[in-house]
């Protein structure tokens, strides 16, 4: 699916059904037409359910995909995103087998839409990194998975706590998709160092998949609206990340 | 940076906000990105109360630096307070005056 820019779209917020069936809000947005279209699901960074991932919700339309944003902090009230993210923060943060079954309540929602083809993204960046990497080595209901700069999926025996019983790195031989991996040689979580070992991991299970690593970047390089953004490893990076999606869901 | 730093003590007494004052449950420090300072991490501290809405609260987003001047400033006035507690009151002012 070569780039064609779709400039007509619509969106919404809607209710889905969760982790236990848990109805939860998501952003949706699809370009116009019957499709049918590659549908990509977006979880939301740890700053929250925010402009930023609306905005990348409708970056994803633009470019022709049917793209749905779950709300992984929709338990913690309505509000302003930052002030649920403070909620959520002062709560010690959602547990990982709540964010899996929001997770896949999404895509349980976009594979049942007529206007999607049946193939099926994860993308998520930050927290959802290292969510998106999870949910790929926990299911198969997706057909491959963009992480970026997935923080704590190795984890110190210190990190792992009720909410995050397990490291995500130990999931690995459960990957079942291809997996794109974007980071930051500046970033200190993840370090280049925890890259390396998630990276050695991958090879050890002889899993599919591609990391890029910028240097003179650190997190959140794709962040416009942070001083953490870099304009030329960001504009790299959306070429991956288009490429990735192309070659396996387009 | 994806952190896991984060610490939640219980917290006694009332802080104001954009909805006035409210009484507060817990402090919460994180050292995260923050939301609106132009830092890529930054001390974020919460003065919650748990049991209201999400916007009731008393957020600070600060640089690592100035966390820790303000740790060392709660450090010396807490010192101060236990000695004034133990009846040494005057000389701790006088030496906080002279500083």
């Amino acid at each position: 699916m070569a780039y064609k820019p779709h400039k007509g779209m619509t969106t919404d917020t809607i209710m889905i059904a969760g982790h236990n069936g848990e109805q939860i809000s998501a952003y949706v947005a699809r370009p116009a037409g019957n499709g049918p279209f590659p549908g990509v699901v977006l979880l939301h960074h740890i700053p929250g359910w925010d402009e930023f991932y609306f905005e990348t919700t409708r970056r994803f339309a633009h470019h022709g995909y049917a793209a749905i944003c779950p709300n992984l902090f929709h338990r913690a009230g309505e509000g302003m995103s930052d002030d649920i993210a403070a909620k959520v923060r002062a709560e010690g943060g959602i547990a990982d087998a709540q964010a899996m079954g929001d997770a896949a309540g999404a895509v349980k929602w976009i594979r049942a839409q007529s206007h999607v083809n049946g193939k099926v993204a994860m993308f998520g960046s930050c927290s959802a990194g290292r969510q998106t990497f999870m949910y790929a080595c926990q299911h198969k209901d997706i057909d491959c998975a963009v992480e970026l700069w997935g923080g704590r999926v190795v984890m110190a025996k210190e990190e792992i706590n009720p909410k995050m019983p397990v490291a995500p790195i130990d999931m690995t031989a459960g990957l079942s998709c291809p997996l794109l991996g974007l980071f930051g040689n500046d970033d200190k979580a993840p370090t280049p160092e925890q890259v390396n070992q998630h990276e050695a991991e991958l090879k050890k299970h002889g899993k599919n998949y591609e990391f890029h690593r910028y240097d003179g970047a650190g997190h959140g390089f794709f962040y416009y609206d942070r001083p953490m953004y870099r304009t030329e490893q960001a504009i790299d990076g959306w070429k991956k990340v288009w490429a990735f999606l192309e070659k396996h869901i387009g | 940076m994806c952190t896991s730093i984060l610490e939640i003590v219980q917290t006694d007494g009332m802080g104001k906000g954009g909805e006035g004052w409210i009484d507060l449950t817990h402090a919460v420090v994180s050292y995260d990105h923050p939301h609106h300072a132009l830092f890529d991490d930054a001390i974020t501290i919460d003065f919650v109360n748990r049991a209201l809405a999400p916007g009731s609260r008393i957020a600070l987003e600060i640089s690592l630096e100035a966390a820790k001047a303000l740790a060392g400033a709660l450090q010396r006035a807490i010192a101060q307070a236990d000695h004034a507690g133990r009846g040494g009151y005057a000389a701790t002012a006088t030496a906080t005056m002279v500083r």
